[in-house]
């Protein structure tokens, strides 16, 4: 199990000083809506590049939890620091979230992304020349002026991760990017998401599928009714989950 | 025993002389109502772009005024207006009353409540969808609306057309704030109040059944701007 | 054709638009030289001012828009300053107009006479009758439908004083055979016909009104008939933009020899529908 640490260490301090969102750390956090807590007290760090996978059974609060990392829900309680700072606009630009749904816009695949570009301010001479890159590097120059909405459910959502990588993100949040793809797409999302790791972006994939999970991960958190059980290192975490849900769960089985 | 028959054929004959009458007053009314088309369009685009996305206290209270106000009838937008800009009123000194530009004022004021209505529907629908997406990439409240209206271009389109089908149609207001002045302020709707009053029904006609073509040619380009934008995703 | 839909073309395209859209709309206040003449249903109806205007913008350069309404609705937007010249057929409420100071002096213009009008087979049986009342008696007696003007006009002031002199008070039968149609007088003639009724109107409309069917002028020639026009220029006291000089043109126009000769000179299948009064030697 990784430290969780109360105060800054030496090793923050740099990482503030450069500037780096990471590590990305969840203080005691809560969500609590209606009455009903989603989120119960959240300990997490986050230091390590790579590919950090957040499992856990449906319901579990994994989607909730991404959200509030990436700065788009505020918890009722605790803290988010991304780096020792805390979210403002210009955090929120360095960072990046592919949906489990393709969410692209009633125009072309290349307008997509020089419409984000834009949105990044980006200069509009740079915009064109930047959008194409990420389209071939996803595979999909090919579709660069068919609208957007016309691709296929892999097209799609290779698009949406093209569209963020076009960001240069430094923390790229992903949630069930693959859920509802065919192999050959899954694949593809996931070499891209490796391509990135290698870029030195730090990737946070949501995922249920063991298989990915198994493929991806650097380190492993595993959620269970809104409290992070377990946060190991992914060896560790495939051979001996230690906790009694992360077994049932890899075993196969329904966790309540 | 009115003969609806010789009637269409006396209109038919009208129309094929292209009388320079009925020109004048055909061009005045598409004048008069594309001009407040396109100032109510960029208003109630702004409005209804701005309600959907802006949170601000009273915002319900405006949205609610602006659907309540897609029915105003024409004669009271009119009467409003006449009232604005008599010589009695505060703005008389613009000697607007009786001109083109007092029935462009009173059509807008027609239209733009439609425009914005709609455009906030639309827009509204499109957040939905977009709303978790354009936070992340961190857009601004301001490049949401224009996101937004760009998106939902097909649809803001229809939105324009039920405008100035419902413009072009009226008579209450125009013929209120223009006084059916010949050569002034006469268009077709008031030109066919005054010559069916006149007992002229077959020049009534001839103009009625040219509002009827343009109310078609309406429909038709609605019916074509809706097939486009499914052929490419955009509806 | 995707790539030439960008947002900046569209834009550029509609504000061109725009622009062309509002130069093509007459401007109110270029230097234009026109005077607002508040007037009535029954004259506009009547085709004069399509014949007599012309002639008066050609002579004098001024152009002539007339807004016509009913009487009573004529005055009170000259009372607000909404015409420089009002042109109506109800003495008494033009006499009180200057006496109120809202006009500067009432000049007789033309005459012509009411008339009534009905179907063919005239159930009321009023026919020839030379005394109006009385027709209008026949006609509530009857229970006839009979379609009132039932604005602020001319007409119907003309209307009512004849239902005083008969001695009956239609509004009681309002809805019932007494129609209160509140419009103008083509409109109303329109009620009339459609209804298969009778109507009071001036003779001039009557002429003119390509709506008639079977419908015949049945009374007619009764004094309580006879129909007088004034026109009045809107007093400059009471409102800066009333165009003096030039509404004194037109009135002067009107009542002079070019203007009284061209009213004469008005006719419809030969018959002539207005009457000028010359103007008295003082």
């Amino acid at each position: 199990m990784l430290e969780q640490p109360t105060s800054l260490t030496a090793l923050d301090a740099r990482a503030l000083s450069s500037g780096r969102l990471l590590p990305l750390e969840l203080k005691s956090l809560s969500l609590e809506t209606g009455g009903r807590r989603l989120i119960d007290n959240v300990d997490l760090r986050i230091s390590e590049p790579g590919i950090s996978v957040i499992m856990g059974p449906n319901g579990a609060g994994k989607s909730l939890l991404l959200r509030l990392m990436h700065g788009l829900i505020v918890p009722t309680e605790g803290a988010i620091l991304w780096g020792g700072a805390t979210m403002d606009g210009q955090i929120r630009r360095r960072q990046a979230m592919v949906f489990q749904k393709p969410v692209l816009l009633r125009r072309t695949a290349a307008a997509n992304i020089t419409h984000a570009l834009g949105l990044r301010g980006v200069a509009r001479s740079e915009r064109g020349a930047r959008a194409i890159q990420a389209l071939q590097a996803a595979g999909l120059e090919r579709q660069a002026f068919t609208p957007a909405r016309v691709l296929s459910g892999g097209e799609q959502q290779r698009l949406c991760l093209a569209r963020a990588l076009s960001l240069d993100p430094e923390i790229l949040f992903l949630d069930e990017p693959t859920a509802s793809l065919d192999p050959a797409s899954t694949l593809a999302i996931e070499r891209l998401l490796i391509e990135a790791k290698h870029r030195g972006i730090k990737v946070i994939v949501v995922t249920h599928e063991l298989g990915q999970a198994r493929r991806l991960a650097q380190d492993v958190i595993f959620v269970h009714h809104g409290r992070m059980i377990e946060h190991q290192p992914a060896p560790c975490f495939f051979e001996q989950p230690e906790s009694d849900a992360a077994r049932a769960f890899m075993a196969g089985g329904l966790v309540l | 025993m009115l003969d609806l028959s010789e009637a269409f054929r006396a209109a038919l004959r009208q129309i094929a002389a292209l009388d320079p009458q009925l020109i004048e007053i055909i061009g005045l009314s598409l004048r008069v109502t594309l001009t407040a088309v396109a100032i109510a369009t960029v208003i109630g685009f702004a409005l209804g772009g701005v309600l959907a996305v802006y949170r601000f206290p009273g915002r319900g209270a405006v949205a609610a005024l602006l659907s309540a106000l897609m029915g105003l009838p024409p004669v009271v937008a009119g009467l409003i207006v006449y009232l604005l800009l008599s010589n009695a009123g505060p703005l008389g000194v613009l000697q607007l009353l009786y001109t083109p530009q007092a029935m462009i004022i009173a059509q807008v004021i027609l239209v733009t409540p439609i425009v914005a209505a709609l455009t906030r529907q639309t827009c509204e629908d499109l957040l939905e969808e977009y709303r978790e997406q354009l936070r992340s990439l961190g857009a601004s409240s301001a490049s949401i609306v224009t996101t937004l209206l760009w998106d939902g271009r097909y649809r803001l389109t229809t939105a324009v057309l039920a405008g100035f089908g419902r413009a072009i149609a009226e008579v209450g207001a125009v013929m209120i704030v223009g006084g059916n002045i010949d050569h002034v302020t006469r268009t077709m709707t008031t030109a066919i109040a005054l010559e069916t009053s006149k007992g002229n029904i077959a020049l009534a006609l001839a103009l009625g059944m040219i509002l009827l073509v343009i109310a078609l040619a309406i429909n038709m380009a609605l019916m074509g701007i809706r097939r486009l934008a499914s052929h490419f995703a955009y509806a | 054709m995707m790539g030439v839909c960008t947002r900046r073309n569209v834009l550029g395209l509609a504000l061109a638009g725009l622009a062309f859209l509002a130069c093509g709309v007459p401007v109110a206040w270029t230097a234009d030289n026109f005077i607002i003449v508040q007037s009535t249903t029954s004259t506009q109806n009547s085709g004069l001012f399509e014949h007599i205007l012309p002639l008066f913008t050609k002579k004098t350069g001024i152009e002539v828009r007339v807004v016509a309404v009913g009487t009573g609705q004529a005055l009170k937007n000259a009372k607000n300053g909404d015409g420089d010249v009002v042109l109506v057929h109800s003495e008494p409420d033009e006499a009180k107009f200057v006496a109120d100071g809202w006009g500067v002096k009432r000049y007789p213009v033309m005459y012509n006479d009411f008339i009534i009008v009905g179907p063919a087979d005239d159930p009321a049986k009023i026919a020839r009758l030379k005394q109006a009342p009385e027709a209008l008696k026949r006609i509530a007696e009857a229970k006839a439908p009979f379609a009132s003007r039932a604005d602020d006009s001319g007409t119907y002031k003309a209307e009512l004083k004849l239902w005083q002199a008969a001695g009956i008070d239609p509004k009681g039968a309002s809805g019932n055979w007494y129609l209160e149609t509140g419009s103008g007088m083509g409109a109303t003639l329109n009620t009339a016909v459609g209804k298969r009724g009778y109507a009071l109107t001036d003779r001039a409309t009557w002429l003119a009104f390509a709506n008639k069917h079977d419908f015949k002028v049945l009374v007619e020639g009764d004094d309580k008939l006879f129909n007088q026009y004034g026109v009045i220029l809107v007093n400059p006291e009471r409102h800066q933009n009333v165009k003096a000089k030039e509404g004194q043109a037109f009135i002067d126009w009107l009542t002079g020899a070019q203007g009284q000769a061209a009213i004469a000179a008005y006719k419809i299948d030969g018959q002539q529908l207005f009457f000028p009064n010359p103007r008295p030697q003082s």
